[in-house]
């Protein structure tokens, strides 16, 4: 609309202009008359000059309409049809036109937007930089030319074939545009080759739109497909099969679920009871029983409900074990042939071969399956072909209703043109009401319906096949005896009890012996002065029995010229060696006693004597001051020689390594460990590899010598690689839809209440 | 049957020659004696290696890369090196031509091999960490693993395999004499048995180089001599017409010292006396610290010292307090000394502390003689007491002890972990002394002329050189020494200008004195002290406290306004400065409290209607 207008003034202001065109002329042919006349200051009246901006009302004094200039339009030729459209449109408009919004408001809306561009623009190099700043080294330039083969030509300048052979190979390879240069690469080839980015981005362009296509396309299905009735009968029943899946899956995963569930059940059924609402007593049951008579489809309807009435207040069996193990046997019986062509399960794991059978096979769940499968495939195929009848005629109905609508609202727009429209609005709202209300009727039975069906199939189902749940706890306590000894008889049990009773004897004795330790270690501290002396029994260590060593060769010791020095020294060391013995362990004792007095922290005595208190020459202060002034310190953590008897270990700091180690963790590191852990290995070439020291020391930043290293290009967001990837994630994205789709088909309950949900937006949304 | 220890690369020496004398019908014969191995195996190929356990490993692998693949998807980024192990493992190691790779993918690494290069434990990267330190510890982690990896897989290439001496039937290994193993094995190990007679200047003390090419001796009344021992070549000899007490090469074959009666003096291999050092008097016993430059002596006045030979600087004397030091050796591991004492100690010091580290009671009587081995695992001591006893120097717990006859005089672990003992003018050599079962025989024994005075093993080949009374014996010991070497560290072959490009890296890569410790990956880790006590150490250090408060001292003022009054003044003014806020703080809420106090009080006395009889109420 706006567009035409601005066409329409366009043309307006296009005359004008002519008109000053005009006008120039004039003057200026006025002006070649040699002598320059002053210009008179003219001054012109809006009246006179039809201005463009300004309509003056003066000359008519009625108000010009719309439909006034627009008459001139059908009149010209040259006016496209389009505009012509959106004038008309324009014209049918009665409403006034919305009020601009306020300039602050604009801007801000348009600040909003640009900022919501512009950090998209941003954000989309955050990942870059955040791989570059992770990258273990980066290569600059960032962009490289591809390595490999090149032409002669674009290496040398100015080469030419000179021979007249070279010439004549030349023009012939030319003229069949063949390959002249060693890379066997026609010109096409090449170009292909180069444009192969692009063709790939092509492709990728493709898959997207492809994938928006269908993606759009699902949209519409889910939409239309919550639209239509019989789309949402078919979705019922795949909901109702998914849910009776469920159940039996549950029943053999899950059986405390799959009671609450029966429970659930039992409880639909006694609320139908109790309120009879699938009975003939409603109002929609009485309205549709007198359309009985005329009309087959309410017949149908009344006769589903009835059925749904029926399978609701059905009891249900609920299976109990003993009836169960029953069936169990009577099913074995039954099966029996089926059973016996297969192998049988191997019990023992430890003796395979026990039952003549090399592998274990499990085939139960396998027969299972598969005559719960043919059920399935069985109750599939009859539920579809219900389905497809039950579409068609729901189809007809459909359009009947359809029709009707369309008739009602035909008859509406007749009022509209002549009614005033509130009342009408009103109406429709009420109407809109009651059919919200129907709506909501109908999904409650809907839910119910479900319910039903599922009572039904439930029952079905109890009486072709046993629970699975059962066998399955079978086979469990089965399982648990295999490898053991089966018990049989009471006696057995008898045995069983004591040897259990043995074994918690044998438990409860060596607890027994070991407690006695125990208090031991815990009766240490008190004695402690005593314990530390006997634990240090240095002699024991010195004197532990060595192993004698036979020499071959009997060593000559005593030569003879040394002989008597050597045996005088030899026995002065034989008598020190008798003498000194104890007299070295007392004094290496004596030494870590006293190193250790050193190490203790001493008690700080901080009396003064003739505070509080009678002071003077021998005179002491009282017990219970000198208590209460002595400061104790904590005991230092125990020495490393704690329990080295012959071992004195200084426990000084040594501060001159200190001086070189790291004082403060650095940044990343949270704890010493992990920064020791990461310096622990060496990186110099004395330890290491040449490969490895070359790669544990490789810069950071590597750049080529001479070459331009310019900022990052919107190119280099995009990589070659990155087609593959879009292609996968296109079809992540559609199989994502599928998912979802699937999912609003699964899990009965919730999915109907997913679409109560839809139904009320709808409302809302008509409202 | 006997077999030499054979080393590739150095022309000189012949490859191992299989000596079938005497004995070379009875080596099938499996031989129960635990310190004799067993014949020695067929070289084991890779395909027999490990094929169960590779089978196992690659079972490991899959389960492992497939748990690595998943995480590896969920992160979205592959490194270059991941991307092309997935590569190979979606090709399942098939070639273009459809042959499939019979063994695909990395050899495997055998595990001890791979145990042997392990460097602390791995940390785990608990959930809850940030992304950066996340990212980290990652890095670090790969890192680390490839470096082991490396290491393990490159460790093929030392490809060395050390000698061995296996006796007969019945024979056990000791009784065979020197001169049999010389005549069986080649002629260039067989050179490597010979005897110098020095009877003239009374028991030698030796040192071998670091290299192992060259030999230094020191006889006890001066005579001093270097020989290039393989070769037989003389580089000096002198007599020093002193005492000699102790010789040590320095860091290279270019010098050495030598303990004289009074002072210590250094020499170079031509002879040339270069020092004397007087500060270091009566020195007894010497140690050379390579890695650290550091020469370490230990005197009869009880002084342990320690000289940085490349700057000539003494770096500390620690007076020990433990009389007569005569029994000293290294722990080349950390580079601790220990010092043995005649009161059966041994104590262990590094150059920063004054006290000793650790202290540890070895024997009854004292300490004769002790050796630490090369990997600072075990310590060997023998004592008066005639026991020759194994330590866990790591925990500082014994492990073996064992009784010679007449106790061990000297005593020298080599390479591989032989153990020689002199008892008296009998050398033995033993086997699996320091791990394992405990010994009963010596691997080898060899009867010299004289008492022995000093044993050395001759590292990266298998000789033990005896010095005693009357001169020098160089023996052939299969095993004991290290076959592999590493040419960046130590080179046996190295020319003259390797040496003295080695010299310049040695020198840069120099460690301080002040890293050693009992723990040398002390550096690695974290210092945790308080602040307290580094400021302790600190103030110890500088010699003042420079965090304490200056005292203030006000400035002279003429015209009489110094005088002592105006001076106590403005001390005053700013006395206890650092308690005035806190007492203008305490004071202002005192008064706080009291104004409202009095307020509320006054609202009380309003509140209620004012009699006359309301002025004798007390306020407050």
């Amino acid at each position: 609309e706006e567009l035409s207008l601005q066409d329409m003034c366009v043309s307006v202001q296009e005359g004008s202009e002519d008109e000053r065109k005009h006008t120039k002329l004039l003057e200026a042919i006025s002006s070649l008359g040699g002598r320059r006349r002053m210009k008179q200051t003219e001054r012109s009246e809006a009246s006179l000059q039809v201005s463009e901006f300004s309509v003056a009302a003066d000359g008519a004094g009625e108000k010009v309409e719309l439909s006034d200039l627009l008459g001139t339009m059908e009149k010209t030729p040259g006016a496209p049809n389009k505009t012509k459209k959106q004038l008309k449109n324009l014209q049918n408009r009665k409403d006034t036109l919305e009020l601009p919004l306020s300039k602050q408001e604009t801007e801000k809306i348009q600040r909003g937007v640009a900022y919501k561009k512009s950090s998209r623009e941003v954000s989309r190099w955050e990942s870059v930089i955040t791989q570059n700043q992770k990258a273990e080294q980066l290569v600059f330039p960032l962009r490289q030319d591809p390595t490999g083969h090149k032409r002669m030509e674009q290496v040398v300048a100015g080469w030419k074939a000179r021979t007249p052979l070279e010439q004549e190979i030349f023009s012939l390879l030319h003229s069949n545009s063949q390959p002249i240069h060693d890379p066997v690469l026609t010109p096409v080839e090449e170009a292909s080759i180069k444009a192969m980015s692009l063709e790939e981005a092509k492709i990728r362009r493709a898959e997207l739109q492809k994938a928006r296509a269908l993606q759009s396309y699902y949209e519409a299905k889910a939409r239309r497909e919550t639209r239509s009735r019989a789309n949402c009968e078919v979705q019922k029943k795949a909901k109702r099969r998914d849910f009776l899946k469920q159940f039996e899956e549950m029943v053999k995963t899950d059986p405390d679920a799959a009671l609450e569930e029966l429970k659930r059940m039992e409880l639909s059924r006694m609320q139908e009871r109790m309120t009879l609402k699938h009975q003939n007593s409603g109002k929609w049951a009485k309205a549709k029983a007198i359309m009985a008579k005329y009309d087959h489809s309410a017949r149908k309807a009344m006769q589903e409900q009835l059925e749904i009435n029926k399978d609701l207040t059905q009891k249900l069996a609920v299976p109990s074990e003993d009836e169960d193990e029953e069936k169990n046997g009577d099913e074995e019986a039954g099966a029996l042939p089926d059973f016996v062509n297969d192998p049988e399960p191997i019990l023992d794991p430890v003796n395979p071969w026990m039952r003549g059978k090399l592998s274990k096979e499990e085939p139960e769940p396998e027969v299972e399956a598969s005559t719960e499968a043919k059920d399935e495939d069985l109750e599939v195929q009859q539920q579809q072909e219900e389905e497809e009848e039950e579409e068609e005629e729901e189809e007809n109905e459909e359009e009947k209703l359809l029709r009707e609508f369309e008739r009602k609202r035909k008859l509406r727009e007749d009022e509209d043109d002549d009614l005033v429209p509130v009342p009408q609005e009103e109406e429709n709202q009420i109407d809109e009401d009651d059919k919200d209300e129907e709506e909501e009727e109908e999904e409650e039975e809907e839910a119910e319906e479900v319910v039903s069906e599922f009572n039904s199939l439930f029952n079905r189902l109890m009486k072709s096949n046993t629970t699975p749940a059962v066998p399955d706890q079978n086979e469990g306590e089965e399982l648990l005896d295999e490898g053991l000894v089966r018990v049989q008889t009471m006696e057995d049990l008898e045995a069983l009890r004591k040897d259990r009773t043995n074994e918690a004897n044998q438990e409860a004795s060596v607890p027994a012996t070991d407690t006695p330790t125990a208090p031991e270690s815990a009766s240490e501290p008190p004695n402690k002065k005593k314990r530390r002396r006997k634990e240090i029994d240095l002699k024991k260590v010195l004197t532990k029995q060595a192993t004698v060593v036979k020499v071959p060769l009997a060593p000559t010791v005593l030569e003879e010229e040394e002989e008597e020095e050597e045996v005088h020294t030899e026995q002065a060391a034989i008598i020190k060696e008798a003498f000194a013995g104890d007299d070295v362990i007392s004094d290496f004792l004596k030494d870590k006693r006293k190193q250790e007095e050193a190490g203790r922290p001493k008690v700080v005595d901080l009396t003064l004597p003739g505070w509080g208190e009678w002071g003077g020459l021998g005179l002491k202060p009282s017990k219970n001051k000198r208590r209460k002034f002595r400061k104790k310190v904590a005991p230092p953590p125990p020495r490393q020689d704690k329990k080295l008897p012959a071992v004195i270990i200084s426990e000084k700091r040594d501060a001159s390594v200190a001086a070189h180690q790291v004082s403060q963790l650095p940044f990343p590191f949270q704890n010493p460990t992990q920064f020791e852990s990461c310096v622990r290995t060496p990186i110099g070439q004395t330890w290491n590899t040449q490969t490895t020291v070359r790669k544990l020391t490789a810069p950071r930043v590597v750049t080529k010598m001479g070459a331009i290293i310019e900022p990052m290009s919107r190119e280099d967001l995009v990589p070659k690689q990155k087609s593959n990837e879009a292609k996968r994630g296109a079809a992540i994205l559609l199989e994502e839809k599928r998912e979802r789709g699937k999912k609003k088909g699964s899990g009965g309950k919730r999915a109907l209440q997913q679409k109560k949900k839809k139904m009320q937006k709808q409302k809302k949304t008509k409202e | 049957m006997l077999s030499g220890r054979r080393r590739k690369g150095y022309p000189a020496e012949v490859e191992k020659k299989t000596c079938t004398t005497k004995m070379a019908e009875s080596s099938e014969v499996a031989v129960e004696r635990k310190h004799v191995e067993n014949k020695k195996k067929a070289p084991k190929r890779y395909w027999e290696e490990t094929q169960n356990a590779t089978k196992k490993v690659e079972a490991e692998k899959s389960s492992d890369e497939s748990k690595q693949e998943n995480t590896d998807k969920e992160k979205g980024k592959l490194t270059h090196d991941e991307w092309r192990k997935k590569k190979k493992e979606r090709t399942h190691g098939k070639f273009i031509s459809g042959k499939t790779d019979p063994f695909p993918g990395d050899a495997p690494i055998p595990e001890e091999r791979m145990k042997k290069f392990q460097r602390g434990n791995k940390l785990e990267v608990p959930a809850g960490t940030r992304l950066k330190l996340r990212e980290t510890l990652t890095r670090s982690e790969a890192g680390s693993d490839l470096a082991q990896n490396q290491s393990a897989r490159y460790d093929l290439l030392l490809t060395e395999d050390a000698g061995f001496l296996e006796g007969e039937e019945d024979e056990d290994t000791c009784t065979i004499s020197q001169e049999d193993i010389a005549e069986a094995v080649d002629i260039t190990s067989g050179s490597k048995y010979f005897n110098l007679h020095l009877t003239q200047f009374g028991p030698y003390r030796l040192d071998y180089s670091r290299t192992g090419r060259h030999l230094l001796l020191g006889g006890r009344r001066g005579h001093v001599t270097c020989i290039e021992w393989q070769t037989k070549n003389l580089m000096c000899e002198i007599n020093v017409m002193e005492t000699v007490q102790d010789i040590k090469w320095l860091h290279s074959e270019a010098m050495f010292a030598v303990a004289q009666k009074k002072w210590l003096h250094i020499y170079d291999s031509s002879g040339v006396e270069l020092h004397c050092i007087k500060k270091f008097n009566d020195v007894l016993r010497m140690q050379f610290l390579p890695y650290h430059f550091l020469l370490a002596t230990a005197s009869a006045t009880g002084f342990l010292q320690y000289l940085d030979v490349s700057v000539g600087k003494e770096v500390a004397a620690i007076p020990t307090r433990c009389g007569r030091l005569d029994v000293m050796a290294q722990n080349p591991y950390n580079a601790v000394i220990h010092l043995g004492h005649p009161n059966g100690t041994v104590t262990l010091w590094s150059p920063n502390q004054k006290e000793p580290l650790v202290k540890m009671l070895c024997h009854r009587g004292g300490v004769r003689s002790l050796t630490v081995d090369k990997t600072g695992t075990y310590m060997v001591t023998s004592g008066l007491d005639r026991k020759l006893k194994v330590y866990d120097i790591r925990a500082f717990k014994p492990l073996h002890s064992f009784f010679l006859p007449a106790g061990a005089s000297c005593l020298s672990l080599s390479q591989r972990g032989l153990l020689s003992a002199a008892t008296g003018d009998i050398v033995q050599v033993y086997r699996d002394a320091c791990g394992g079962a405990p010994v009963t025989k010596p691997y080898m024994a060899h009867r010299v002329r004289g008492t022995v005075w000093g044993v050395g093993f001759c590292p990266f080949e298998d000789v033990l050189g005896v010095g005693h009374a009357e001169g020098f014996t160089s023996m052939i010991v299969p095993g004991s020494g290290e076959p592999n070497f590493d040419a960046l560290d130590m080179n046996p072959y190295r020319s003259t200008k390797q040496r003295q490009e080695w010299e310049v890296k040695a020198l840069l890569e120099k460690v301080q004195p002040e890293l050693i410790s009992l723990d040398p990956g002390m550096l690695g880790k974290v210092d945790n002290a308080t602040f307290e006590q580094k400021h302790k150490e600190r103030v110890e250090a500088v010699g003042y406290d420079p965090l304490a408060h200056k005292k203030f001292k006000p400035r002279m003022r003429k015209r009489g306004r110094s005088s002592a009054g105006s001076v106590e003044k403005r001390k005053n003014k700013v006395a206890h400065e650092d308690q005035r806020d806190v007492i203008r703080k305490t004071v202002g809420e005192r008064m706080e409290k009291e104004k409202k106090r009095k307020e509320s009080a006054k609202v009380q006395l309003k509140g209620g209607e004012l009699s006359v009889l309301d002025r004798f109420k007390k306020v407050g």
